[in-house]
């Protein structure tokens, strides 16, 4: 394995720790807004609240840190996606400064406003529709290089089914993965109703992520023929990632075993990622850059490396101790345990 | 385009981004420490005020980390969508320290939101305010680790330009830039005595109401001891960053002073106004005073403008933000050491109103100071963005929505300033110290 493959495997590990624990979050939000809309509040307000409360900061480090690590392994990505996003990531930047600043303000000043509210829920779906954005813009074909510089044409970005498509997986993922998500947080916590509702959210979900993830395959053919003839290569993940898919409803199906349930989602999604980025390999952003020509140099490469793995040692006995608190935490989860707040 | 500057607009963008986000970065260094320190005192002395007194700050605290954290994630990114040629460069050399800043931030992340939901779940109290520690270590350590970014921009190495390309490139050589050592610890100083101030703040605003609650009392005298001792620090490494800038960066420096001429035997010259043709009026001229901050010595050299080429002269309008931080930082100290000596000799005259309404205004002026300081930095090194090796205008973005994204950020930072702040400012009205204290008396916690 080169540095270069290295370095965007341990990215694209990042990204997917991101979409998993952003979906769980960005689902959650919407869920308790819609609740609240349809005085369903009593029965998903608390199990929610106490899921995020402790975990919500975690959240957004998994983007810094996706962000920072590709400007540090891959520098000239600052220059084309730099110069490129100015305006999705500078709106993305907003909804997440709203909705966790909403989110804080909410759950430690205890203030109650029902348009901040309701921006909490909705920047929830708006957030991965325009993160998604990025996904397709990588596909090429809406990116100009020029002398003065490279430039999105928003016209052709707005116009493309793709983009579309994407956007739709990447909503419906959100809703279905942090449903799942819940209803085994639910059911740990013996809540029975939320449990059922929550099922029945993410049941609701799932044929959608599947036909739009089918969509998006579809379109590519013609978007981007060099990319869905890769993808064939690696067919079999894909074939992976839908038994996946299948188990995952089948226990949510037959009512049992809601854990399982969420570690076989687990891996329908990392099979489908890693299919869908080993097929992108070589190129960072179709066709001008490619994670080889876009690298950086192999002191710094090893460098970022070193600092990872230690990094790793010092982060994951300190998750392990977060989780052991409060989200495996059987008396936490059950909500025996409320006082402690400051 | 019709006067449409990207460069310009860039400038100004970032400069809003920061001036935003170093107000709740300083109070985010801080303010875990001074936690740190009124628990610890109220264990050691089982006395309840103190612990109200971290609890109630901690529960402010999350507050503005929530916005630090979200105008944080802006800056980080603007780093990017402003300055993508800049980053293109300078990644390659210095996004090891950028890279290890998330890590510290991950790490104080994790081990606050276990600080903050288990104030009762440990019987021992120490067991508590032991998972504060990775709190306080991971936001000075995040602090450290983005001023030596900074630093690296002030003073590049660790790199050999070949070309147009980058070689012999060494991280750590980066990182332990020559400007590092007094960034570093001015940065940590500097945000130690401001939120000590600003907490002092708060105490004084409640005795100068009136309220002469022992609490308020403790919690003053708390804060201003603190505040007095990393005064004292952010003074002497203050002295040591001029003999920094007169080594290393001397045009910031000859700037910053309107020191025009080099010579020997230079005098500082405080506040003043500067005419046309470089006259400098109303000036305080302190002999030999430069020369000492310089060098160390009342006969030494200091380089001058007219040593540096024209087009490299940062604007000389940061010595207005010089006289503003050096001022304040005075002022502040003497205050803080006056209040202290006051305490000890039992003087009337600091514990009057008047003195209390002092003590309200060293949280703002404090906060301004740091402001003024970063203003300082940032414009003092101008032209550059990498000092000798690129010039902000080659660093910017070239992108035609640079304006839109000006207005958009500019009701953001409005919004989350205002709303943090009325926030913070009912949650403690709605929760006042009278009635949490009486509550907790009622549950046979103790107060000598």
């Amino acid at each position: 394995m080169t540095l270069e493959v290295i370095g965007i495997s341990v990215l694209w590990l990042f990204l997917f720790g991101y979409i998993i624990v952003a979906s769980i979050d960005f689902g959650a939000g919407f869920f308790s807004v819609y609740s609240h809309w349809a005085n369903q509040q009593h029965i998903l307000h608390r199990i929610i609240q106490r899921y995020l409360s402790p975990v919500w900061e975690v959240t957004n480090v998994f983007l810094v840190f996706f962000f920072v690590g590709i400007v540090g392994f891959f520098p000239k990505t600052a220059y084309y996606y730099g110069s490129i996003l100015l305006v999705p990531a500078s709106i993305a930047i907003v909804l997440l400064a709203i909705r966790g600043s909403y989110y804080a303000f909410h759950t430690y000043g205890e203030t109650e406003r029902n348009w901040y509210l309701l921006a909490y829920g909705l920047t929830g779906l708006f957030i991965p529709a325009s993160l998604s954005i990025v996904l397709t813009i990588s596909e090429g074909g809406f990116v100009e290089e020029s002398a003065a510089g490279v430039a999105l044409d928003y016209g052709k970005l707005f116009a493309s089914p793709l983009s579309w498509s994407v956007v739709l997986l990447s909503v419906t993922s959100v809703l279905y993965i942090s449903a799942v998500f819940l209803t085994y947080y639910a059911d740990a916590a013996g809540d029975e109703q939320a449990r059922a509702l929550l099922r029945r959210y993410a049941l609701l979900w799932s044929g959608p992520t599947m036909l739009s993830a089918l969509l998006i395959i579809y379109q590519l053919r013609y978007h981007n023929p060099e990319h869905y003839d890769n993808l064939w290569n690696v067919a079999w993940m894909l074939v992976i990632s839908f038994l996946f898919f299948v188990i995952t409803v089948w226990l949510l199906g037959r009512q049992r075993r809601f854990g399982w349930a969420f570690i076989a989602l687990l891996f329908q999604y990392a099979f489908a990622f890693y299919a869908y980025g080993i097929s992108h390999y070589p190129y960072l952003l179709y066709p001008y850059l490619t994670i080889y020509d876009g690298f950086t140099n192999e002191t710094m490469a090893m460098a970022l490396i070193v600092a990872f793995i230690a990094g790793l040692l010092l982060l994951i006995p300190s998750l392990y101790l977060l989780m052991r608190l409060f989200l495996f935490n059987k008396a936490y989860v059950k909500g025996k345990w409320e006082g402690g707040k400051g | 385009m019709n006067g449409y500057d990207p460069v310009l607009l860039s400038r100004i963008l970032t400069e809003l981004t920061l001036t935003v986000h170093i107000i709740y970065a300083t109070i985010g260094v801080g303010v875990p420490l001074m936690i740190a320190i009124a628990q610890w005192v109220g264990i050691r002395k089982n006395d309840m005020h103190y612990i109200l007194l971290a609890r109630r700050w901690t529960r402010g605290f999350v507050i503005t980390v929530a916005v630090g954290v979200v105008t944080g994630t802006a800056i980080g990114l603007q780093l990017s969508l402003l300055w993508p040629n800049f980053m293109q460069l300078a990644g390659q050399v210095i996004s090891l320290p950028l890279f290890m800043e998330t890590f510290a931030f991950f790490f104080e992340a994790i081990f606050l939101g276990i600080y903050l939901y288990t104030w009762d779940r440990f019987k021992n109290q120490k067991k508590h305010l032991l998972l504060l520690i990775p709190v306080a270590i991971g936001s000075s350590a995040s602090a450290m680790f983005i001023t030596m970014v900074n630093a690296f921009m002030n003073t590049p190495q660790g790199f050999e330009l070949k070309n147009g390309e980058l070689v012999n490139i060494d991280p750590i050589v980066a990182m332990f830039n020559p400007a590092m050592p007094t960034k570093v610890a001015h940065v940590l100083a500097t945000s130690y005595m401001t939120s000590a101030f600003v907490l002092a703040s708060i105490a004084a605003w409640h005795l100068w109401k009136g309220n002469r609650h022992i609490y308020h009392r403790k919690a003053l005298h708390l804060t201003m001891k603190t505040a007095f001792i990393f005064s004292v620090a952010s003074a002497l490494v203050g002295d040591l960053s001029g003999k920094f800038l007169a080594e290393y960066q001397p045009e910031k420096l000859a700037a910053a002073e309107w020191h025009f001429e080099t010579s020997s035997h230079a005098p500082l010259i405080l506040f003043g106004t500067l005419e046309e043709d470089n006259e400098v009026k109303y000036a305080l001229e302190i002999p030999y005073a430069l020369s000492i901050l310089a060098h160390n010595h009342p006969a030494a050299v200091v380089t001058g403008l007219n040593d540096i080429p024209e087009d490299e002269r940062p604007p000389l309008y940061i010595h207005y933000l010089f006289d503003m931080m050096v001022t304040i930082g005075v002022f502040l100290m003497v205050v803080a050491a006056v209040y202290w000596l006051g305490s000890i000799f039992r003087w009337k005259w600091t514990a009057k109103n008047w003195f209390f309404g002092l003590l309200v205004a060293g949280g703002p002026l404090a906060m301004i100071a740091i402001e003024a300081g970063w203003y300082l930095a940032e414009v003092g090194r101008q032209p550059w963005i990498l000092r000798g090796y690129m010039k902000t205008a080659e660093g910017a973005t070239t992108s035609a929505h640079v304006d839109t994204m000006l207005v958009l950020f500019c009701l953001l930072y409005i919004v989350l300033v205002i709303a943090s702040a009325t926030v913070l400012i009912r949650m403690f009205r709605r929760n006042p110290v009278e009635r949490e204290l009486e509550e907790r008396a009622n549950r046979g916690e103790v107060a000598p």
